[in-house]
């Protein structure tokens, strides 16, 4: 066995070693690009556009059904374009599947090195504390976008090429314009994105809490589907708004003509407020907490 | 046997511990909890109280017939006879009661008005007959009521028996408000909601203006109204639409559940000669002059010269009964007199509803605006701006339609500020009246309501064949159209007359025809000729609408023969039809109201902010505070401040010490003590064993060596650098603690390489085929981890330690599922790794591999360390022997008389003696000289000793203590 050097610098570190440049955010991309889970998950946002499609293919009927409001009339004319069809996909897909996988991303990051045991030789390497989570999470983040934009463009992509280049159809704000609805399209990404982050805080927070990485997940998603049963039960009245899910469709907003936001911004104060308060918390707990994973 | 599995899986499975901590956070988040659902749930005081009474005015033509009115009064706490309260008068709808208007009551009694709600006569408790807004009756009603309130000592006065006092009300209410306006000057304002102008009009349109004496009888709307308060006792009407802001009732609603006095089975409570003259108009389609000057008395439009009150005039889009001509009629004739007059239109009304949200709070925010400033003298002059609203979207939280406000100023009335005339052709069409008028199409169903239906225009139909459509070219641009269309009609009719009904349809290319509102223009045409030829143009004003016509729709002027809310003529008769140019449509020059939520966006703004600027604090914080523990490390300590229990950070003395652990304890939250005081110090060179019974406290010890878990007590120096969470020397320590950890999916090479590159330091520096070459794992590194053994996995998780030849390497339990020829290389391995200065922590609860691969020693139990030192001390032998003798009886004498220290026996013929010196041989010989059989003479070690003495059979883990 040859012998180190054993040179160190006035922190006592290692040579070479610099605390800024441990857990790159490229070096966390690769690890997990590398999962399963996330080629999975990237590769069901580029299939359901198109099994949706296919589906209003060989489907018959109308897309759509029932009568349930907003819902089937947006069903009814996803097949007008490209841009309706990329409207509706992310209209199916924003209350639950994004969340999933949002949750799934956020909350599987810090868990499933606690249940490997891989967290403890990271922060032994030493990665500080801080930049492990801010590491993880911008990763997470980014993935999570990946998804939002990968479902986004295939529907947009898959929806041009079957029903062609049109204008986007509304049901009360009429046409929009294809230039303008892109941008729309754009805004409507960003604002779901922006709801997002509040799964994305809750599952990182559970995740940096618990070993069982199906634990921060499903914690996560659940906390979705109560806050949606709540904002259900009209009866709650004004309580409701302060439910994380109760601006999640706000984004209808902006096929309107003209365009409202006001509920959209309500939505997003809200949800930086719960973000900031499960990131920080998440920050708060993580930096003080016992590994003993 | 215990194991430390359990200690383990207490220490990794949370249980509830009730610290102190933990019951104080839990007390307060608890405390926030229920103090923000009281807060929230509170009984807070009205401010106003509650009376309710009969009021028995003296009312008729000739004010001597007494009739009871069921009133309710609701006196604000703040008004009083120092302090008094302007008052309001607070009407109705058709067919409802007092009870209708108690939330707008309430409202307004919070806001400091005394209201006077009451149920209008023949309606509910109060006693009489239904007038229709008669000035003989309900007006006098009325007036007496401002008698009483003018008795209140709490109610403001203007003058003797003149209190300060609005009239507020919608449609029937309405009405009255604007005929008490007209009769008593003593009324100060006036909010008329959806309501009428002229009966006659309303109930007998003609969309050419030629007045109700040819108007075409409105019967879906005249029938609901009118069994509104006919309905007998023992049939309560059909409760349906429940339109209006103002709480307006229509088709008798509730009220009808106690037998109403002076009721027939014909008329209800209608007065005889109001019963009369429905019958008649229904009956014929046509009033008389008689019945129309009926009609007339109880329209504001025989008074609106009169009126000095300033009017807020609401009325809704969606309304067939009162649309929202009647309004305008109001509006004009009032603003004649020099009157201030305020328009609003809403997205509601008898067909539409109360409108969405926004729009309900524009009306009212209008409606106290106007009360505050015309009773209280409160903030300048409202505007007389026209306000309306246009559908704009779909409320994502409550599928509604969303309303977009716009104020135009000054009211432009209902030919709006210019114009787009859009050119619709077809050619001539026969139309068929179908006899007695069925089938007909539909436009709005009246009496139905439930949202703006008409918006959509959902219910529109036509029959084929009996109607005639124009069809104009896609729209280049878009229209908003903002007052009443005109288009000029062609008709030839073999009788000389004919009844259509002219409809706006908007054409959308894809998803059909939209009648805007629902609404349609009846026209009554006479004298026409029997060819098309011949015929003159009329013009036809449609139905005011707020309507936005896109760029590349269609607009289709429909004319049709029949419609379900209309009395058609019952012959059948074919009619020929023609448009002739255009149709203008009347635009204004609006400008958006400003959304109230504006200070919404400023809010996001600055949180935003503050997260951005948090965050770039913390992290510039967190880089600074890392920086300054590495400058200072080296030589200083840090201030109190920045680490107040701690002192040194770095202790030059102890540099060139690879480990020293001094005084630690580690105390779980449970109050588990897993290490309560362990010291011990590895040198450069050394290989040292940690050797321990299963919980002995090992690992903990390892872990806060790791930096993992924080220490209670006590401090790790790694080369003279304390340790903490993440400190940078631990760069320089290589560690496998409680098994590998790797990620599964990937191959054991690809672990490696990506853990060294999460260290994030050169390539070149990870001698990363030395490590292989130690984990000898061969081709098996390029498969996934998943795959591996779990000895393998182990040498994996040895060489990710001995990545970059760290000079301190620590190992718990290095051998675990390695078999014995990888256990000897392992031991070499390790032997050989602590030359050039490096050293080795190995822990272990076996003895003899600790015995067989380390230079020193540190024996812990029960998280304390009971002996210390190198292995060669302690392994070496020790005075006591172990005999297995024949004869133990025997034994033990020879041996206690040969001077041995000690001899106890432990059965089965062996023997344990403490020699003291004495050679091992001459006590043998002794033995065998006394006929001993001696079977075996086995030396034991001081390691052992120390181990089994001080470990004892005790041997439970620390977990169990």
């Amino acid at each position: 066995m040859a012998t180190s050097t054993m040179s160190s610098t006035v922190d006592g570190s290692a040579a070479g070693y610099r605390p800024t440049a441990t857990l790159t955010f490229r070096t966390e991309l690769r690890r997990q690009a590398s999962r399963r889970r996330t080629q999975l998950s990237l590769g069901f946002m580029v299939l359901l556009p198109l099994v949706i499609l296919l589906a209003f293919e060989f489907g018959g009927g109308n897309g759509g059904g029932g009568d349930r409001g907003q819902f089937a009339a947006l069903a009814d004319i996803a097949k007008s374009g490209g841009l309706n069809f990329a409207l509706f996909t992310l209209l199916v897909s924003a209350s639950f599947l994004l969340v999933v996988v949002v949750a799934l991303f956020c909350g599987d990051t810090v868990a499933s090195e606690a249940s490997w045991g891989s967290l403890r030789y990271l922060l032994a390497a030493p990665v500080p504390r801080g930049r492990l989570l801010g590491s993880k999470l911008l990763v997470s983040l980014f993935y999570s976008l990946c998804s939002l934009i990968l479902l986004t463009g295939t529907a947009l992509l898959a929806g041009t090429l079957r029903y062609g280049w049109h204008p986007l159809r509304t049901t009360v704000a009429g046409d929009i314009a294809p230039g303008t609805a892109v941008v729309r399209l754009l805004g409507i990404v960003g604002f779901v994105a922006v709801t997002l982050l509040i799964t994305a805080g809750l599952a990182f927070l559970l995740s940096v809490s618990t070993d069982a990485p199906l634990g921060a997940v499903g914690g996560a998603v659940l906390l979705q589907i109560l806050s949606g049963i709540l904002d259900q039960i009209t009866a709650l009245g004004s309580i409701r708004v302060i439910l994380p899910t109760h601006y999640g469709d706000a984004w209808l907003g902006l096929i309107s003509n003209p365009v409202q936001t006001d509920d959209m911004v309500k939505g997003a104060i809200a949800t930086l407020a719960y973000a900031a308060v499960f990131f920080g918390t998440a920050w708060w707990h993580f930096m003080r907490k016992d590994v003993v994973s | 046997m215990p194991t430390a599995l359990s200690a383990r899986l207490r220490r990794a499975l949370p249980r509830p511990r009730l610290t102190r901590r933990r019951i104080v956070i839990g007390a307060v988040v608890l405390a926030v909890l229920v103090g923000a659902l009281s807060w929230a749930v509170r009984p807070s005081s009205p401010g106003y109280r509650i009376t309710s009474q009969m009021i028995t005015v003296q009312t008729g033509p000739a004010g001597t017939t007494p009739i009871s009115l069921d009133t309710t009064y609701y006196q604000p706490d703040s008004a009083s006879a120092a302090h008094p309260a302007a008052a309001v008068l607070l009407a109705h709808g058709f067919g409802g009661t007092k009870d209708d208007v108690a939330d707008d009551a309430k409202d307004l009694a919070s806001r400091g008005y005394a209201v006077l709600a009451w149920t209008a006569e023949g309606f509910g408790e109060s006693g009489g007959q239904i007038h229709l807004d008669s000035p003989d009756w309900e007006v006098k009603d009325a007036q007496h009521l401002i008698d009483w309130l003018s008795a209140r000592p709490e109610v403001r006065k203007d003058g003797p028996r003149d209190p300060r006092v609005a009239a507020v009300g919608a449609s029937y209410g309405g009405g009255l408000a604007l005929m008490l306006a007209g009769y008593d000057r003593r009324v100060d304002a006036i909010v008329p909601q959806i309501t009428w102008n002229d009966l006659g009009n309303a109930f007998l349109p003609s969309a050419t203006g030629a007045g109700a004496s040819s108007g075409v009888f409105k019967k879906g709307w005249a029938g609901i109204f009118f069994t509104g308060g006919a309905v007998p006792a023992a049939l309560p009407g059909s409760g349906a639409a429940v339109p209006g802001a103002g709480g307006a009732t229509l088709p008798g609603a509730g009220g009808a559940l106690t037998p109403p006095t002076g009721a027939t089975p014909t008329c209800g409570r209608f007065a005889a000669d109001l019963c009369a003259a429905y019958l008649s108009i229904a009956t014929t389609g046509r009033a008389t002059p008689d019945q129309l000057a009926l009609l007339e008395r109880s329209s504001p439009a025989s008074v609106l010269d009169r009126i000095h009150a300033p009017a807020l005039l609401i009325q809704g889009q969606a309304d067939s009964l009162f649309p929202l001509s009647e309004a305008d009629a109001n509006a004009k004739g009032i603003a004649a007199n020099g009157t201030p007059v305020q328009v609003d239109w809403f997205i509601g009304g008898h067909d539409g509803g109360n409108g969405p949200q926004s729009d309900q709070d524009r009306n009212r925010y209008l409606t106290v605006q106007w009360l505050d400033h015309y009773l209280l003298g409160k903030g300048s002059a409202p505007s007389t701006s026209f306000t309306y609203s246009r559908l704009a979207g779909i409320d994502a939280n409550t599928d509604s339609v969303v309303a977009l406000g716009y104020s135009v100023h000054g009211y432009p009335g209902l030919s709006g500020q210019s114009s787009t005339t859009v050119t619709v052709a077809g050619p001539p069409q026969p139309a068929v009246n179908p006899p007695n008028g069925t089938p007909a199409g539909i436009s709005t169903v009246p009496g139905v309501g439930g949202g703006p239906a008409g918006a959509t225009g959902g219910t529109a139909q036509d029959v084929p064949g009996q109607h005639a459509d124009f069809y104009s070219e896609p729209l280049k641009s878009t229209v908003d159209v903002v007052g009443t269309p005109t288009v000029r009609v062609r008709a030839a009719s073999p009788t000389g007359q004919a009844v259509l009904f002219v409809k706006l349809y908007d054409v959308d290319p894809h998803s059909g025809a939209t009648l805007p509102d629902g609404l349609v223009a009846p026209v009554r045409l006479t004298g026409l000729p029997a060819t098309l030829a011949d015929a003159p143009a009329v013009t036809v004003t449609l139905p005011g609408i707020v309507h936005q016509f896109q760029a590349g729709h269609r607009l289709r002027v429909t004319v049709a023969t029949s419609d379900q809310a209309y009395l058609s003529p019952p012959d059948p008769t074919v009619y020929q039809l023609a448009v002739t140019g255009g149709v203008r449509l009347p635009t204004v020059h609006s400008t958006p109201i400003a959304s109230p939520d504006l200070i919404w966006r400023w809010i996001l703004a600055g949180l935003a902010a503050a997260l951005a600027i948090g965050t770039v604090v913390a992290i510039v914080l967190g880089r600074r505070r890392h920086r300054k523990f590495s400058n200072r490390s080296g030589s200083a300590r840090l201030s109190p401040r920045d680490d107040p229990d701690q002192s040194h950070l770095a202790r030059a003395d102890l540099a060139d010490i690879p480990l020293v652990v001094s005084g630690l304890r580690k105390e779980y939250g449970d109050g588990f003590v897993a290490v309560s005081k362990v010291d011990f110090t590895v040198r450069r060179g050394q290989v040292v064993g940690l050797l321990g019974p299963n919980g002995a406290g090992k690992t903990t010890s390892l872990r806060v060596l790791m930096g993992l878990t924080k220490p209670t007590a006590g401090d790790i120096y790694v080369f003279g650098h304390r340790l903490v969470s993440g400190a940078p020397v631990l760069s320089r320590l290589g560690a496998l603690v409680e098994g590998p950890g790797f990620l599964p999916h990937l191959s054991g090479l690809a672990n490696l390489q990506l853990y060294w590159r999460s260290t994030g330091r050169p390539l070149a520096d990870a001698r990363l085929d030395e490590a292989l070459d130690i984990a000898g794992l061969g081709d098996a590194v390029h498969r996934r981890i998943k795959t591996y053994s779990h000895g393998m996995r182990q040498r994996l998780a040895i060489a990710q330690a001995m990545l970059g030849l760290p000079e301190l390497l620590v190992l718990d339990e290095p051998t675990d599922g390695l078999d014995p020829p990888q256990i000897a290389e392992m031991r070499r391995v390790l032997r050989r790794y602590a030359t050039d200065g490096r050293a080795v922590l190995v822990s272990s609860h076996l003895l003899a591999e600790v015995e067989q691969t380390c230079t020193h020693v540190v024996v812990v139990h029960k998280g304390t360390v009971v002996a210390d030192g190198p292995v060669d001390d302690i392994v070496g032998d020790s005075p006591s022997v172990q005999f297995d003798v024949s004869d133990p009886a025997t034994a033990t004498e020879v041996l206690n008389r040969s001077g041995v220290r000690s001899v106890s026996g432990e059965g089965n013929g062996t023997l344990i003696a403490d020699l003291d010196g004495a050679d091992r041989a001459d006590v043998v010989a002794e033995l065998v000289r006394a006929g001993v059989g001696v079977n075996r003479v086995v030396p034991r070690r001081r390691l052992e000793d120390a181990f089994l003495s001080l470990v004892g059979g005790d041997t439970k883990a620390s977990g169990e203590r």
